[in-house]
């Protein structure tokens, strides 16, 4: 049975970087007794996959991981067991059962929302500038920006992967931007930008970003979130703390 | 809400795995410090990856933690990145749970496993804000307790500690805990504290004790300096091992570290008496847990952390009574739950390789022999009971069993040692090598090769071991020894299937110098630590001439701690320590070995060594 399990990751958590993470949750799914499946060998291990992994440093409303069981529990029952084995900061908030023929989130992950706060009054601008400044980025038709790989400096244009750029009421910043292996844009590469773009010197220690969600994009383009893209049902934790503003 | 923590984001996001300094891991205990009566930071003085892997600091952490009235937490040396940071910005040392100061804790206790980490120790005083010296501290400061293999000299650390635990954990933290809170209660000072700990056995509290010396620099004299306090402390040993606490949810980290599994530990102490083996000698007497101890606790753990591998821990687990048992059933049940089985290294025989043969892939794993010495005479002389027969028979079984791996463990400048005996080591990896082109070629496994790997490290002779009174070589006998070594490997007929490790002989030096050195040598440390010595035991931080620099500024030469041979009659820095085994068992053991004399194992018969007196285990087997 293919599952797919969204946990958010805050706190001191945030630190822990995403091969930890990993190991972390192989870990985690046996101390909860999940009936996984595994690969074959000397050495098996759980078949586990992500979405896409999170830098360290940022916090999340929104991870997604890949799973397979051979039996399973109600829903509740197994979100129930296996958030009874979290350390603090991670949590478990939903648990979709998948379609037999469901692809990997890794895969068919195409958009994701993210809030960007600046920590503790580094601001570099007021909210009225900033407001001024996402405009103008936005009516940009291009944004170059360089972006550095392995072999070289490559120059994109980073404007068709900003799907929505806004500033809210307490000065904090939400996008959502391109993600996964066709294009994939960091909150912290487009704010660097648009502070260059007006001379602003980009400070990245100043940002605390949390990611909030993950979109597969359906036949038509639209985005759907990555627990109910292909699912056969999406149970939510029942006492939600997510903050869905957006 | 969520713990905070003591250091802020961009300093966590500007060192080297932040993971190190957040706490929270699986199984952390956090205590509301306004609940308990006791705080106890327990300490290992070396980066979190290291520390994290050692049993010794579980067992503490669970057993002061199972009590309402005490809250231990855990600290770790900050790895160099966040030293630095920590000194620019007088952030003061914190333990992982409450991520308080350490300075605000009733004790800081300090795990000892080898001397190279003795400047982290002072490291860990001076970032907590506790002064170095212990003749220094105030009614505020915690009371600093050392505990770990190196207890067994404490000797150059003295001056540091306010007292040292000898012995193994388990029996009388509990005493000492209550004595310390009757103490808080009634209002007593510090020193009153210190004098009524000096009376409970094991307790060992270096300022109540004076040492003079003689000219030549050797101890005239060791005695208390208080009334009742008693001239000798005695090792504290669990009689009972299968009756006793042991960890059944230890800690889970995040990071990797080294051991990342569960590790049950199967028996304590040894039945050989390997001469040069301070384990083998200070753990005694053998005491095995019994097969139903080991599956219960095996199932608990397993359980509570979720590793998904196990590892047996002993000092020699081949002479573990219960093991083809206990290998069964957790082969059984690991199988079940896809769980790795990593075991230790056993002795090569018909059973091992079969065992190994279940539990590893073949083509990937390698056998270890670790003779020690490369000649039937040495090997005598040290009383490693492995002979050339034995490791050909076994290296010819496994090759027929598809292994074509080998790595050899040697020791290099061990008492008595000659040209004859390291061109030994070289003969028998040749041996072993021709062991397996012995096979037809059609039959021999893997690529065709044998690929054999000799290791050897430097002798550091230990306190009570026999060969406590020996001399250690100088850098430059050393230097000959590896270079004649990896000549003769060289000149071997099998030369190409042959590889040569070898150790660093710096560090070697100085682990001498601080395993057999006295009181005297807190100068050189403290000078050492101040000139910038840190994490000695890594290799990419040692620093040799600040080292020598230390000895010169202290007047001190490090000759007289290692390159002499004692006298029989010389009064040693840790006589003071009873550790079982009495000194003229080991002076008769000394004299054997010279006379190149066996001793049979403590299975095979008692050789009166001492240990009896702890009332369990081998000595009184049927
Ligand atoms: S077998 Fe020898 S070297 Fe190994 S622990 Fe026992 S005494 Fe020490
Ligand atoms: S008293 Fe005898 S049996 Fe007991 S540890 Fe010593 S030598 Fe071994």
């Amino acid at each position: 049975m293919k599952l797919r399990i969204r946990f958010s990751k805050k706190g001191p958590v945030k630190f822990i970087g995403h091969l930890d993470i990993l190991r972390y949750f192989q870990k985690a799914f046996r101390r909860a007794d999940y009936d996984l499946i595994y690969s074959q060998g000397f050495h098996p291990h759980p078949i586990l996959s992500f979405a896409s992994p999170l830098g360290v440093g940022l916090e999340s409303e929104g991870e997604y991981m890949d799973l397979e069981v051979n039996t399973m529990d109600s829903p509740a029952v197994m979100l129930e067991r296996l958030n009874a084995q979290m350390a603090e900061g991670i949590e478990a908030n939903c648990y979709s059962v998948l379609r037999d023929d469901a692809k990997n989130s890794m895969s068919i992950l195409a958009a994701a929302d993210y809030k960007v706060c600046f920590r503790d009054g580094r601001m570099p601008c007021d909210r009225t500038k900033m407001e001024e400044m996402i405009e103008a980025f936005l009516a940009c038709e291009q944004i170059p920006v360089e972006k550095k790989t392995k072999k070289n400096l490559l120059e994109i244009d980073i404007r068709p992967m900003i799907r929505t750029l806004s500033v809210k009421e307490d000065g904090s910043i939400w996008m959502q931007v391109s993600a996964g292996s066709a294009a994939n844009l960091k909150p912290e590469l487009l704010l660097e930008s648009m502070f260059c773009q007006n001379g602003i010197a980009f400070d990245p220690y100043a940002l605390l970003i949390t990611r909030l969600e993950m979109y597969a994009a359906d036949a038509d383009g639209r985005l759907v979130p990555l627990s109910e893209y292909q699912a056969v049902s999406a149970d939510k934790l029942s006492v939600c703390s997510k903050e869905m503003e957006a | 809400m969520m713990r905070k923590l003591a250091l802020s984001d961009d300093i966590l996001l500007a060192v080297e795995k932040p993971a190190r300094y957040l706490g929270n891991e699986i199984n952390a205990v956090y205590k509301d410090k306004e609940s308990v009566d006791i705080r106890f930071a327990m300490c290992f003085p070396d980066v979190y990856e290291i520390g994290m892997s050692y049993l010794g600091i579980q067992i503490i952490y669970d057993l002061l933690n199972a009590r309402d009235d005490i809250a231990c937490e855990r600290v770790y040396s900050p790895w160099t990145d966040l030293d630095k940071i920590m000194r620019e910005r007088n952030i003061p040392l914190f333990a992982l749970e409450s991520q308080d100061p350490v300075k605000d804790f009733d004790f800081l206790g300090i795990t000892l496993q080898y001397e190279m980490c003795y400047t982290n120790i002072l490291q860990v005083l001076d970032l907590s804000g506790i002064p170095l010296y212990a003749a220094e501290r105030s009614e505020e400061d915690p009371i600093v307790i050392g505990g770990g293999p190196c207890v067994y000299n404490p000797e150059p650390i003295a001056d540091f500690f306010d007292m040292f635990y000898i012995g193994e954990g388990e029996t009388v933290y509990y005493d000492l805990m209550d004595t310390y809170k009757a103490c808080k209660k009634a209002g007593e000072s510090r020193r009153a504290f210190l004098e009524k700990a000096a009376k409970i056995p094991g307790i060992y509290v270096p300022q109540l004790y004076d040492v003079s010396y003689h000219e030549d620099g050797t101890i005239a004299d060791f005695v208390p300096n208080v009334e009742g306090i008693p001239e000798k402390i005695e090792k504290q040993v669990v009689s009972d091992l299968s009756h006793v606490i042991y960890p059944e949810k230890p800690l889970v980290p995040f990071i990797k570290v080294t051991q990342d599994r569960v590790v049950l530990e199967i028996q304590r102490g040894c039945i050989r008496g390997c001469r040069f083996c301070q384990a083998g000698m200070v753990y005694r007497p053998n005491r095995e847990r019994s097969l139903e101890y080991l599956k219960d606790k095996a199932i608990k753990i397993l359980t509570s952390t979720g590793h998904d591998e196990i590892s047996l821990s002993s000092l020699s687990s081949s002479d573990y009574s219960d093991l083809p048992e206990l290998t069964d059933f957790l082969i059984d049940y690991c199988e079940k739950k896809k769980i790795n089985i990593s075991l230790p290294s056993l002795r090569i025989d018909a059973f091992s390789l079969d065992v190994m043969s279940k539990v590893q892939d073949i083509r990937k794993s390698s056998l270890t022999f670790a003779p020690e010495a490369g000649s039937q005479r040495l090997r005598d002389v040290i009383n490693k009971g492995l002979t050339e027969e034995v490791i050909l028979k076994g290296a010819g079984d496994a090759f027929r069993g598809g292994w074509n791996r080998v790595k050899l463990y040697f020791m290099l400048g061990q008492p008595t040692e000659t040209q004859e005996d390291i061109f030994g080591i070289a003969d028998l990896a040749n041996k072993i090598a021709l062991e397996f082109y012995d096979i037809p070629k059609e039959d021999r496994p893997g690529n065709k090769r044998v690929e054999i790997v000799v290791s050897t490290s430097f002798f550091v002779p230990k306190p009570f071991t026999p060969f406590q009174w020996s001399r250690q070589c100088t850098e430059d006998e050393f230097r000959d020894k590896q270079r004649y070594l990896s000549n003769s490997i060289r000149e071997s007929l099998n030369h190409r299937s042959i590889r040569y490790n070898w150790h660093e002989f710096h560090l070697t030096e100085l682990e001498g110098i601080l395993a057999r050195g006295d009181r005297k040598l807190s100068e050189v440390l403290v000078n050492a630590y101040q000139s910038g010595c840190l994490f000695d035991s890594w290799s990419e931080c040692f620093r040799n001439d600040l080292w020598v620099h230390a000895f010169e500024k202290a007047g001190m030469d490090p000759a007289f701690y290692v390159h002499r041979e004692r006298g029989a009659e010389e009064i040693f820095p840790w006589d003071f320590i009873d550790a079982g085994v009495t000194k003229a068992f080991l002076r008769r053991e000394y004299e054997r070995a010279l006379d190149e004399k066996v001793t049979p194992n403590c299975r095979q018969g008692c050789s009166g060594c001492g240990c009896r007196v702890y009332g369990g285990g081998v000595c009184y087997e049927a």
